[in-house]
């Protein structure tokens, strides 16, 4: 089928103001603070901090997938950068326009060029309207007529990503899941859009369809161009679509790095600790349970989200710095932005604390030797590497750390365990 | 369309027809259709597999290949629903440790469901009963099985919520599902499940609905229980990753029926079959190096009103021209060996298989 976009794709046209490789979107401060109201005069006792600051930018022609667990504010970053929802703070520049607080008119010509596919293939298309009416509204809205009407544009669109033109006339409840998705692609494509926000949207399909689509926009960004921001939560999906990965946790972003650094040298001992969860499909690397690290409990509340750095609390690095101070979000190697005091694969960025809380030592318990030992030695070694800052006082606390945390009965944990 | 097809009923596997199966779980022949409007749903076609104690099997397909339907089906609970004023139509047989489950008495069947064969569903939120507490839910469980008293039956609860991992197990008891986050109500239904020490725990997508971090705790504590209480374990989903991470066999399942079976290692390594072929060349992987494409199956699963005569696969197979006289599309495949406790249902000889494993497939995966 992603033959099909293949041979007709080549005829939709490319406008384009931004080079690639330039600045097409840039976010700074970016927060969401959605109110929680009680009582009978709805006096606002809270706030659920879904975003609670991001930095990042976006690239023309790359793709940027963002991950994170559910809840960690990944889909109302999405809803942000597509002004669905206004930010609380911060700033939104697209093609260096600042769009944070444009009104609903004055978003409408944006609107041509931020486009967004969403999760739900069953709820993001009116099920009382034909596939062509659905494809066929950006037009209507925006008050274009595409060149030979709108009719064969969109049978042209319906083409481009896999489908049959004659289906034109059907309803969304004729199709299946795969292609309804493309349908909702295509709606996304009708209008050249510059930028695409897809969030999630190969979670809700099949395995054997997930590939249909992830191939399908694969094909369409190059024929076509575009710029996507890919949301999801499936990392090896968001590996195989995405030039460059943000990591979200609790509304902030503490990992953003090219993908084949995130995924050879996570930083973020959370990157390390997502990344190492992923059931990998081999029957044979079952036993090599060394290489998982178990986070203990839950993502912590967005109402009330952990002092200083938010993973502290099941993290098996954190410090008393990790409880009392936010790291700022660095980029510690060309390319790779960490927020963290003690990074993996990486000088310890706070090496005068070495008492481990404990949270640490808990969560160290679900982390195998190998994978601490590991961490210690290449820290160490790169923190030797790096000798600018006195390497025996940081390459000593390092090996400490890595000798209480795995140690079958640290005497020392005991009073605080109970 | 509406008459079950009976010429094509044939055993998937070769199991002698005597009925005296020696494993703990076996399954032999099960078909479950369902009647509609729009003609006969054959959701299961045909479907065998045995099962030991202490082992687990994975099985593996899309949705609407028959995984959920063959659970419930095991536990008994079609009969029981009625399905548009209609009812299941069951045959087959279904034995659990020497006790056929179809012909059984329904109050027979319901003694053993709970203490013999319990269940994990997927969405831990609609499964528990929002109006009772925890540990409410577990003691009737317990109860049900057991004549004991509340308060030993709350002692056994907050026993099994320790066991499961839920902090504070005494406190935690007496609070209702919609306090526990999704890892939390997963591992409650568990331990509701294991409160009676079933023989046989079936699992259907367990993990789908929570967090790769919290899909994780809840594959080690599965795999840990089971190696403490022995039981057998049948684990549904669509998530390759978590069958191999789990399973000693695996089932794969496409439009109801059986295409491949065998031991993990097996499927995973010498697939014969080229749906899995697909599986495995669909899913993009976290353990090689990134693959330049996907390599997705084309089209989309069939219709199980409507399936493909012949082969079920053959709409989508890359290689249904391979084998001669459109035999795909005319004669559906059974199940063959293809190895050691290792069968596959296709109509290429097993030399073209394995060419076409070892020369396209496997060296671009």
């Amino acid at each position: 089928m992603s033959g099909a976009a293949q041979s007709d794709g080549a005829t939709l046209t490319k406008t384009k103001d931004v080079a690639p490789g330039e600045v097409l979107l840039k976010v700074t401060g970016l927060q969401k603070h959605f109110p929680i109201r009680k009582g009978l005069l709805q006096r606002q006792a809270g706030a659920v901090r879904a975003v609670d600051g991001l930095d990042f930018e976006v690239r023309s022609g790359e793709t940027l997938g963002v991950v994170g667990e559910s809840g960690c504010g990944k889909s109302t970053m999405g809803r942000l950068i597509t002004r669905l929802l206004e930010p609380t703070a911060g700033t939104v520049e697209f093609e260096g326009r600042d769009i944070t607080h444009l009104g609903v008119s004055a978003m409408r010509p944006l609107r041509r060029d931020v486009q967004m596919i969403f999760q739900d293939p069953y709820s993001s298309l009116n099920p009382r309207h034909t596939i062509g009416t659905i494809v066929g509204a950006p037009f209507k809205l925006q008050g274009v007529t595409p060149e030979g009407g709108v009719k064969k544009e969109v049978q042209r669109l319906l083409s481009v990503v896999g489908l049959n033109p004659e289906h034109y006339n059907r309803y969304p409840h004729e199709f299946s899941g795969g292609q309804r998705q493309r349908i909702g692609i295509a709606r996304a494509l009708a209008l050249n859009p510059k930028l695409v926000v897809a969030d999630e949207p190969v979670s809700a399909l099949d395995v054997s369809i997930q590939a249909q689509v992830v191939n399908l926009l694969d094909d369409l960004q190059e024929e076509l161009g575009l710029t996507y921001v890919i949301i999801a939560h499936d990392l090896s999906v968001v590996r195989h679509v995405s030039d460059r990965i943000a990591v979200m946790y609790l509304g902030k972003i503490v990992e953003l790095a090219d993908r084949d650094s995130l995924y050879k040298a996570p930083m973020h001992p959370y990157t390390k600790a997502l990344m190492s969860a992923v059931p990998i499909p081999d029957p044979r690397r079952r036993t090599a349970k060394s290489e998982r690290i178990l986070l203990k409990g839950d993502v912590p509340s967005p109402i009330a989200p952990p002092s200083g750095c938010r993973f502290h609390t099941r993290c098996w690095k954190a410090t008393e710095t990790c409880r009392t101070t936010e790291p700022p979000l660095l980029e510690l190697k060309p390319g790779q932005r960490v927020a963290c005091h003690h990074p993996e694969n990486f000088e310890d960025q706070a090496p005068q604390d070495t008492v481990l809380l404990t949270a640490a030592k808990e969560a160290a318990e679900l982390v195998a030797d190998e994978v601490l030992a590991e961490s210690a030695e290449t820290s160490a070694a790169l923190a030797a590497e790096t000798s600018g800052t006195e390497p025996e006082e940081t390459a000593e606390p390092v090996t400490k750390k890595a000798e209480t945390a795995p140690e079958p009965e640290p005497e020392p944990d005991e009073p605080d365990d109970k | 369309m509406t008459e079950l097809s009976k010429t094509g009923a044939a055993v998937g596997e070769p199991v002698a027809a005597s009925p005296a199966p020696t494993a703990f779980l076996e399954v032999r022949d099960l078909r479950v259709h369902f009647p509609t409007d729009d003609g006969l749903v054959k959701s299961v076609d045909g479907l065998s597999f045995s099962l030991e104690k202490g082992k687990t099997l994975g099985i593996v397909g899309e949705s609407g290949s028959g995984k959920s339907v063959t659970s419930l089906g095991i536990m008994g609970l079609h009969t029981a629903g009625q399905y548009g004023r209609r009812k299941a139509q069951i045959s087959g047989e279904i034995w659990l440790d020497g006790t056929e489950l179809l012909s059984a008495d329904p109050d027979h069947v319901r003694r053993l469901r709970g203490r013999e064969m319990a269940m994990i569903f997927q969405d831990p939120l609609s499964a528990l009963h929002p109006y009772y507490t925890i540990g409410q839910q577990i003691v009737e469980a317990y109860r049900t099985h057991h004549d004991v008293d509340k308060k030993t039956a709350k002692r056994r609860a907050v026993e099994m919520l320790d066991r499961v991992g839920i902090p504070q197990p005494d406190k935690r008891v007496d609070s209702y599902p919609h306090e526990f986050s999704g890892g939390m109500r997963q591992r409650a239904m568990i331990a509701m499940s294991l409160v009676n020490n079933p023989e046989l725990l079936i699992a259907d997508e367990p993990t789908t609905a929570l967090d790769v971090t919290v899909q994780a705790q809840i594959l080690d504590l599965i795999r840990d229980l089971q190696k403490e209480f022995g039981s057998a374990v049948i684990v549904i989903t669509h998530d390759l990753g978590v069958v191999a991470e789990l399973s000693d066999d695996i089932l794969v399942m496409y439009g109801g029926r059986c295409v491949e079976r065998g031991p993990a290692e097996e499927v995973f390594y010498e697939p014969r079959h080229p749906y899995t072929w697909g599986l495995l060349g669909s899913m993009p992987r976290l353990d090689r190096d990134q693959q330049e494409r996907l390599i997705p199956v084309k089209g989309s699963p069939p219709s199980l009103i409507n399936v493909p005569s012949g082969c079920a696969f053959n709409p989508r197979c890359p290689y249904a021209d391979v084998p001669k006289d459109n035999i795909t599309r005319t004669v559906r495949p059974e199940l063959t060996e293809v190895g050691s406790r290792h069968w596959a249902a296709c109509h290429m000889t097993q030399e073209q298989r394995e060419r076409i494993w070892t020369e396209e497939i496997a060296p671009k995966l």
